[in-house]
């Protein structure tokens, strides 16, 4: 493979984000339309700063309530009890299932926390035209991106026991107002990844990088 | 760089927009950017065939899974089932709407859209035909890899399943095992498909219509 520090920007050229054609914006345009596919084409993904620090933003805001309000309500003959997140995490790790414990503690309460920081980091470097270290960047954001996902675990896990548990008078799981906050931080920091254009990282590298 | 030949024959980069020449790659090579090492295209051997009879096959199962139930709980006899859409019908009909439509979405609608997308494109083009409205198929196929989380659902009934262990009998019922094998078929699948082939096709059968 030919190695050319140059970039599609450099020469004027976009690149279509579906199926890669390359092509010249009309006379004056910044975005067009792909000759080939017929999507909208942006030179980088549009406002990709200003929606991803909105989406960041309010993930954070609802990270605390994900964490404080219960996930699930168990109710039963002897009374009820709330869970939060972090109180699944320890009821796991007492009751003997260590590694199940840990898969929870990591999804559910290190990777949205990850994110949330590893997505604030990229922003700022962004805006500071920061020329540090661009490949390791770029990882971290291919690892926020990919992880993501897993953080769905615990949505799972309370809807599965909801349906489990349903025995009248006997016992009982409820999901908790928890749940909704939780299943928004995984939404939102999801989106705000997408959102994120990488190419932003490397807009300000002007020297060949190996 | 005014001839438009010159650009057809590079790929930038979608995550660092360095330009790369085009080659030819060879059966299951993959390109990739040689400043961040994001894949640019790749090859993967005898696609076409091998995405279709996967995705089929993995349309298959999912379709089953939903039929039967994932997990059995026994509390001193009154048993209890949990079905892949079963679990967020429980959670709609304790109001958590919002939940209920995300665990619905990412584990049933997604997927099921997913695998008919694929198809549609995939079934089609064995027959050297091209689907009308390819474009906007192939954008939605990507889309749907993203929030299609049936792997992630695996795990959380692994996790649910620990969780009760100790207070009921659990019972893994049929779906169970057939969502761990679905789970490897549609990764298969989903690195069989070649979005890059459907690109050439269309650009040769644009070019025969200018001829």
């Amino acid at each position: 493979m030919s190695r050319l520090p140059i970039t599609a920007a450099s020469l004027g050229l976009l690149s279509c984000h579906d199926c890669d054609l390359l092509s010249k914006p009309t006379d004056g345009q910044v975005a067009g339309v792909c000759p080939r596919c017929g999507a909208h084409m942006h030179l980088r993904k549009p406002n990709s700063l200003t929606r991803t620090w909105a989406l960041l933003i309010t993930a954070a805001i609802l990270y605390i309530p994900a964490n404080l309000l219960p996930v699930m309500q168990a109710g039963s003959m002897f009374g009820s009890q709330k869970d939060t997140i972090f109180s699944g995490v320890v009821y796991l790790w007492n009751s003997g299932s260590a590694p199940i414990a840990l898969l929870i503690f990591f999804a559910s309460i290190t990777v949205p926390l990850a994110k949330l920081i590893a997505l604030t980091y990229l922003l700022i470097s962004v805006h500071r035209h920061s020329q540090k270290r661009p490949l390791q960047r770029t990882q971290i954001y291919r690892l926020a991106e990919f992880v993501g996902r897993w953080s769905m675990i615990d949505v799972y896990v309370v809807a599965l026991l909801v349906t489990l548990v349903q025995f009248g008078g006997f016992a009982t799981i409820e999901p908790g107002p928890g749940a909704i906050a939780f299943g928004g931080v995984v939404v939102l920091t999801m989106i705000a990844a997408m959102s994120f254009d990488p190419r932003l990282i490397w807009d300000p590298i002007k020297e060949k990088h190996d | 760089m005014s001839e438009p030949l010159a650009v057809s024959s590079l790929i930038a980069c979608h995550e660092c927009d360095l330009l790369h020449r085009r080659m030819v790659l060879p059966q299951g090579g993959v390109a990739r950017c040689t400043r961040c090492g994001a894949e640019l295209y790749a090859n993967p051997r005898d696609s076409l065939n091998r995405a279709l009879a996967l995705t089929l096959a993995a349309a298959i199962l999912f379709a089953t899974v939903n039929f039967f139930p994932i997990v059995d709980l026994d509390a001193q006899g009154i048993v209890t089932k949990a079905t892949l859409p079963g679990s967020a019908l429980a959670l709609h009909d304790t109001g958590m709407t919002s939940v209920a439509l995300l665990v619905f979405t990412t584990t049933v609608l997604v997927p099921a859209l997913l695998f008919a997308a694929m198809l549609y494109l995939l079934i089609p083009y064995k027959f050297g035909r091209t689907p009308p409205m390819l474009p906007q198929v192939l954008r939605a196929v990507h889309m749907l890899k993203h929030w299609g989380m049936v792997e992630v659902y695996l795990l959380g009934v692994l996790a649910a399943l620990v969780k009760l262990g100790h207070l009921a009998i659990i019972k893994p019922g049929p779906s169970l095992w057939l969502l761990a094998v679905l789970v490897f078929v549609l990764a298969a699948a989903v690195s069989a498909f070649n979005a890059h082939d459907f690109w050439h096709e269309g650009e040769s059968s644009a070019s025969d219509l200018s001829a």
